[in-house]
């Protein structure tokens, strides 16, 4: 048997795979190529799209190669400027007071202290606030931003236990901070839903991006009751919080009529729509960057504090800086909600599921539209001649609940892959032979034919790496002094997404270099380094010849970096970004020379020329283009097609997690010794920043798995561990060195290749800790977070 | 954060006259004391800074080390002496929080930081006796995970988060103070008070009181000492559960045995019944099983820390069989 | 007196309730060094004083009177990275960025630490040097947190400064 252990480890090109493939090593990761596909379905492109036929799909020429981040220095020496980073002259410091009930109104606030303390500047109530439209919250308009469609201290009314009621502006942050602490409010408190059990009494099936997530076929409680094998489990996971480290922030100003925004956004474009509509403004009219963010994770979005500081602003006539402190990020910008759920799974002797049963419940606010889709895992992964597929979910008086990295199949992929272990022992079939018997040839729940989907190369993969040990209904946990040692595997999963308002604009110019704008984000996924490297491949440029601007609402598209889209995004814009340049430059082609004449559809870009796509050696040089035409540029902007692709295709990520824990025998410590992942998620562009990315989502998963959890007290609906002393995600002593792997196989229906990569790392790990705590000590642990008291 | 008035001590007379003006704190590094301000917790109107002051660490003649107030963790953990002679010590301050903040943080400091129960931390929206006398405690029937098993009351039920304490306790260490009444010398394991129905006054400290130094005495000559803490993550966590152990087996039998808790109780938590029923027992599970269950028998749990006596009891016993496997 | 911050003397501020933190970011425009929570749980804001880690947010500006803060920004020569810096850079020891500076100043102490043979946490036995060990490492850095996820990386570049013979 092999033991990785040693993530440096080149992977050995002679194993179980039957697949003709070379192996490449760079960085600590490494990668599997795969040149041939396997079992992979290989079908007809979808209309309107032809990435099937994009050179770059089935050839990626420089993409992939290991490149360090482009913001790296600036980054390490500091001098990158985050949101509250930037100053304006005059500016003045913003803090926040907020409510200490759940619902009710505001009976009295008295800011005479306040007002008097020292440096105040300006205070905002319900009593002086503008007014101002409500926000549009997520999957209510193409452009919703914000966390809630509440309006924004617009009346005396208190909605969640932690609303700002009032803001105060001073000329520094411990001025405001203290002046805020002067504030002094009465309340009349009404009654409030602050309990899961109350909030979810009359749940309804839920309403989430446009559909019901609710998937009934056949018969499964009839399935199940008559199923050889069987499992009925009940599970629940807890409220989590993002915790960017840093926290949420935005520097306003208004400026001749422009609203101008330093702020930290996984949508730059969005953001200012959203915020544009509140003040009854043009989005153009409204400037805002965000260049570096601290942290995204589905958190960065629009939140009131946004509002609140460009409101004040503009009544102070002062630049305001709002830093949230870490309390106020917890009191306003929301997290992930609790979940609630129950997979049953039946299964004949041969171990092919007859039955797949995966309900629950979670609650929302009545003023957003987010449901954790918690069954998105179960939709998709796998084949059950029977299927119930629900989410109820009921309203509370709480913070806006909002994305949380994975948001669905992070909480959801846990239950479903534990439960599947738990079948795979009463089965006595090993769980990876298991989750390959019931291996769908399409999609389960839509019939659709895969894009591509080799989950069960990375099964097998991911136990060769990890040294997998079969298994059949017998735990194989040993120990090793205090520590009960023990080994688990999950599959992983995430959905393919590519939201639409993707452009680009490509700008050549007679120096041979090549500027690539998109309204895109990056909060540490490292955009501008993955987006030049596509750029530059298609472009026929050196890497180090293209430039990338993004971050900045003025710039093409509407890009948000979410749902693990935002390559794909790009990727299309660029593509059509790059079709509309090579008309343009089809169209400089002076009489004569070679190219004349030939349609656009005809040419692509190489070596730095227009070149005749049949043959290559028909060219002529871009810098010979622009002199000859009398240009020192060209530009061309388009925006990328609607995604057809995926209606056409079932296209989704997929992975396989294996991992050892150790729990101690005496105090039910748990320890991750050893975790390995593989995925599949079409073509890698970058394997350091790729590698990344698969471990963070890792880690993240491991943290929900093990500790973290916040505290909601259902007496009042308070977050009572506003805090990173006393919300607990892991220090780096709790993190064992990962290692992680991809397929690489591109797939042919996504621009690039690309998938996205960005959160199919928080899928899994927790269900493979959970089983391997299983194997270690015989505990089905199934509420999270796996803490020791549950181990003792 | 209130404004205040800040002022350097120049001498530990000069920190006297000062520390007894009203509303005045000492000051150390601020790593407790500055976050409580900024949360509106502790609301001074004048600091002492003492940090100025002596942090020597020294023999004393009868064998111990005499360390001062303003000695920082860091130097008191890397200490040679500290680490040859009381190892539990060493091994308790770096369990806690982490290198940035032992270096700032100092011994006094240390000894009077406060709960970080989050009812006590939450100001504006929760009741607390120890803030506010009276109002009742919200930790009570809420998240109450890391709260006090031993000690508490039905007014609090926070716990004393100090891990350098625990093993101080264990090993008889001596506070010193100085004050506008003079000098005096409190056991350490003596200077914390049990809440009661008076959760807000913490320490036998008179107004105007100051730390000057802990006085460790000789620690027991061939006695095994180690600190072992139980927490939600592996490092920079606050204990759920803790133990320093000093134990000296002569000829077969236990010679001489100190335990000291943390985690459980509002104060470094001396169990000195089972320490007594331990002295002159064979070393093994059943003697240390028994001392843990009497170390336990006052035990009182909330739905969030029933865990914590059988945890304790656990880790009490793991604790003793080490030092005492060591000590073979 | 004053406050020497990278070689540079400053006045401490008038205002006694002003962190360092806050003096740096605030009032002298040096945003380098993060706030991450302001509270002693993140090690955003990491500096070093007098060559020692220290919180700055935890840090009243007054106390540091008279002593010498070395933060991010003045840890590169010039032009050139520091080697720590680059090796962060070689290693992907960071994803947004906003941890990073904390982390560096951090291992910069940790190596000196290392040097002067201070024990930690995991150390087995307290009399001895400390091994270079990822798990040394590891415990030393845990007053770090990072989100992103890049612990593996930032360890990566920890390792490789702590065991290079000079700089």
């Amino acid at each position: 048997m092999t033991q990785p252990s040693d993530k440096r480890s080149v992977p050995n090109a002679d194993n179980g795979l039957k697949l003709n493939r070379r192996t490449m090593l760079a960085g600590s990761a490494a990668t599997i190529a795969v040149a041939a596909l396997s079992g992979a379905a290989t079908a007809e492109p979808a209309p309107g799209l032809s990435d099937a036929r994009d050179p770059l799909v089935r050839s990626p020429g420089g993409l992939g190669a290991a490149r360090p981040r482009r913001d790296g220095p600036l980054k390490v020496r500091g001098e990158a400027r985050f949101a509250a980073e930037h100053t304006f002259p005059g500016m003045v410091y913003g803090a926040l007071v907020f409510s200490t009930i759940a619902r009710g109104t505001i009976r009295a606030i008295d800011t005479e202290a306040a007002q008097a303390a020292p440096g105040v500047v300006f205070i905002m109530t319900h009593e002086n606030a503008p007014q101002l439209a409500p926000p549009e919250p997520f999957y209510s308009s193409p452009t919703g931003m914000a966390g809630s469609s509440l309006p924004v201290m617009q009346d005396a009314s208190v909605h969640w236990n932690g609303q700002p009621v009032a803001v105060v502006l001073a000329a520094t942050q411990e001025e405001a901070d203290h002046a805020a602490s002067l504030v002094s409010v009465a309340y009349d408190a009404a009654d409030a839903v602050t309990s899961f059990e109350a909030a979810t009494a009359g749940a309804e099936v839920a309403k989430y991006a446009g559909r019901d997530l609710q998937y009934v076929a056949g018969d499964a409680e009839a399935a199940l009751a008559e199923a050889a094998v069987s499992v009925d489990l009940e599970f629940s996971t807890p409220r989590q919080n993002h915790n960017q480290i840093e926290p949420h922030a935005v520097t306003v100003a208004w400026q001749d009529g422009i609203l101008r925004m330093h702020d930290c956004t996984q949508g730059v474009d969005l953001s200012a729509i959203t915020i544009a509509k509140v003040f009854g403004i043009a989005p153009s009219d409204v400037h805002l960057t965000a260049e570096f963010v601290g942290g995204g994770l589905g958190g960065k979005t629009l939140w009131q504090y946004h509002i609140l500081a460009a409101a004040a602003a503009r009544l102070a006539e002062r630049p305001v800086r709002m830093t949230l402190s870490r309390e106020g990020v917890y009191r306003i910008c929301g997290g992930r909600a609790p979940t609630r759920q129950r997979i049953a799974l039946g299964a004949g002797s041969d171990g092919r599921l007859t039955a797949l049963i995966h309900t629950g419940t979670t609650v929302k606010i009545a003023h957003n539209a987010m449901t954790e889709p918690f069954i998105d895992a179960s939709e998709h992964m796998y084949r059950a001649d029977a299927m119930h597929l629900e989410v109820r979910v009921g309203t509370m008086d709480m913070l806006a609940n909002t994305f949380m990295r994975a948001p669905g199949s992070a909480v959801g992929t846990f239950p479903l892959e534990t439960a599947l272990d738990e079948l795979a022992e009463k089965l006595g079939i090993d769980p990876v032979e298991l989750r390959i018997r019931n291996e769908p040839d399409k999609d389960p729940t839509t019939g659709k034919a895969f894009s591509q989907r080799a989950v069960v190369e990375a099964y097998r993969e991911g136990a060769r790496r990890f040294g997998w040990q079969r298994r059949s209904g017998k735990r194989l946990g040993r120990r090793e002094g205090e520590w009960l040692v023990g080994t688990g595997m999950a599959s992983a999963y995430y959905p393919y997404k590519r939201f639409p308002g993707g452009a680009a604009r490509i700008t050549l110019t007679s120096d041979g270099k090549a500027l690539v704008e998109v309204a895109a984000a990056e909060m540490g996924m490292g955009t501008s380094t993955a987006t030049a490297a596509v750029a530059a491949e298609r472009l026929g440029l050196a890497y180090e010849d293209v430039d990338v601007r993004y971050g900045d609402n003025t710039l093409p598209g509407s890009l948000i970096a979410a749902g693990s889209q935002q390559t794909a995004a790009i990727g299309a814009s660029l593509t059509a970004a790059h079709a509309a340049l090579v008309a343009e430059l089809a169209a400089l082609v002076p009489e004569g020379a070679a190219l004349h004449g030939q349609p656009a559809e005809a040419l692509t870009t190489l070596d730095r020329s227009l070149v005749l796509a049949a043959n290559p050696a028909e060219r002529i040089s871009f810098a010979d283009l622009l002199a000859r035409s009398g240009r020192t540029s060209i530009s061309a902007e388009a925006k990328a097609p609607p995604p057809a692709e995926a209606k056409e295709w079932s296209m989704h990520s997929t992975g396989a997690v294996f991992c050892e824990v150790k729990v101690n025998a005496i105090t039910g410590e748990l320890r991750i010794s050893r975790i390995s992942g593989v995925y599949d998620c079409g073509r890698i562009l970058n394997e350091k920043l790729a590698a990344s990315q698969f471990r963070g989502g890792i880690i993240m998963s491991l943290s929900m798995a093990m500790m973290e959890n916040t505290h909601f007290d259902e007496r009042n609906g308070r977050i009572m561990n506003p805090s990173l002393a006393a919300y607990y995600m892991p220090a780096h002593l709790d993190v064992p060195e990962i290692d992680v792997a991809w397929t690489g196989i591109p797939d042919p229906h996504a621009p690039t290749g690309a998938r996205g990569i960005g959160e199919i790392g928080m899928n899994g790990p927790s269900a493979a800790v959970a089983n391997a705590i299983y194997d270690a000590t015989g505990q089905r642990i199934r509420d999270l977070p796996i803490t020791l008291d549950k181990l003792m | 954060m209130r404004p205040f008035a800040y002022s350097k001590a120049t001498s530990e007379p000069d920190a006297i006259a000062r520390g007894g003006e009203t509303a005045t704190k000492f000051l150390g590094a601020g790593t407790n004391l500055v976050d409580l301000m900024r949360e509106g917790v502790e609301v001074p109107a004048a600091l002492v800074d003492v940090t100025g002051l002596s942090g020597s660490i020294e023999e004393t003649d009868n064998g111990g080390l005499m360390i001062g107030a303003a000695a920082s963790n860091t130097a008191v953990a890397e200490s040679a002496a500290v680490r040859e002679r009381y190892p539990a010590l060493t091994r308790a301050i770096l369990s806690g929080a982490s290198a940035q903040i032992r270096n700032m943080a100092t011994v006094g400091g240390n000894i009077l930081q406060r709960t970080r129960c989050t009812y006590f931390y939450d100001l504006e929206g929760s009741r607390c006796n120890k803030r506010r006398p009276g109002e009742g405690c919200d930790a009570i029937d809420g998240f109450n995970r890391g709260h006090g098993i031993l000690g508490v009351s039905q007014d609090c039920i926070a716990t004393h988060p100090s891990d350098m304490c625990v093993a101080l306790a264990a090993f008889d260490a001596l506070v010193h103070l100085a004050g506008p009444g003079g000098r005096r010398i409190v056991p350490l394991a003596d200077l914390h008070r049990l809440p009661g129905d008076t959760p807000d006054v913490e320490t036998v400290l008179a107004p105007g009181e100051l730390i000057t130094s802990v006085e460790l005495p000789a620690a027991p000559v061939d006695a095994r000492s180690t600190y072992r803490k139980v927490r939600d993550r592996a490092s920079y966590a606050f204990a759920l559960v803790s133990v320093a152990a000093v134990l000296r087996v002569t000829d077969g039998r236990i010679a001489e045995v100190r335990i000291a808790l943390g985690g459980v109780a509002p104060k470094p938590w001396r169990t000195r019944e089972a320490e007594d029923a331990l002295v002159g027992a064979t070393p093994g599970e059943t003697a240390f099983v028994r001392a843990a269950d009497i170390a336990l028998s006052g035990a009182t749990t909330r739905p969030g820390n029933a865990f914590k006596p059988e945890l304790m009891h656990r880790t009490i016993v793991a604790v003793l069989q080490d030092l005492a496997g060591a000590s073979e | 007196m004053a406050i020497s911050i990278n070689g540079q003397p400053y006045d401490v501020p008038k205002d006694a309730r002003v962190s360092l933190l806050d003096l740096l970011r605030d009032t002298l425009d040096r945003p380098g060094t993060k706030k991450g929570c302001n509270q002693g749980a993140c090690g955003a804001c990491t500096v070093l004083v007098d060559g020692e880690r220290i919180l700055a947010c935890l840090a009243l500006a007054a106390q540091y009177d008279g002593r010498s803060v070395t933060t991010i920004e003045g840890l590169a020569r010039d032009d050139s990275l520091h080697p720590l810096q680059a090796l962060f850079v070689e290693h992907d020891g960071f994803q947004c960025g906003y941890c990073t500076p904390g982390q560096i100043m951090s291992a910069v102490a940790l190596r000196e630490e290392f040097e002067r043979g201070s024990p930690s946490g995991v150390s087995p036995d307290l009399q001895a040097s400390p091994e270079r060990s990822r798990a040394e490492i590891k415990e030393r850095m845990s007053g770090n947190l990072c989100r992103c996820g890049a612990h593996n990386g930032i360890i990566d570049a920890i390792a490789a400064y702590v065991s290079e013979d000079s700089l």
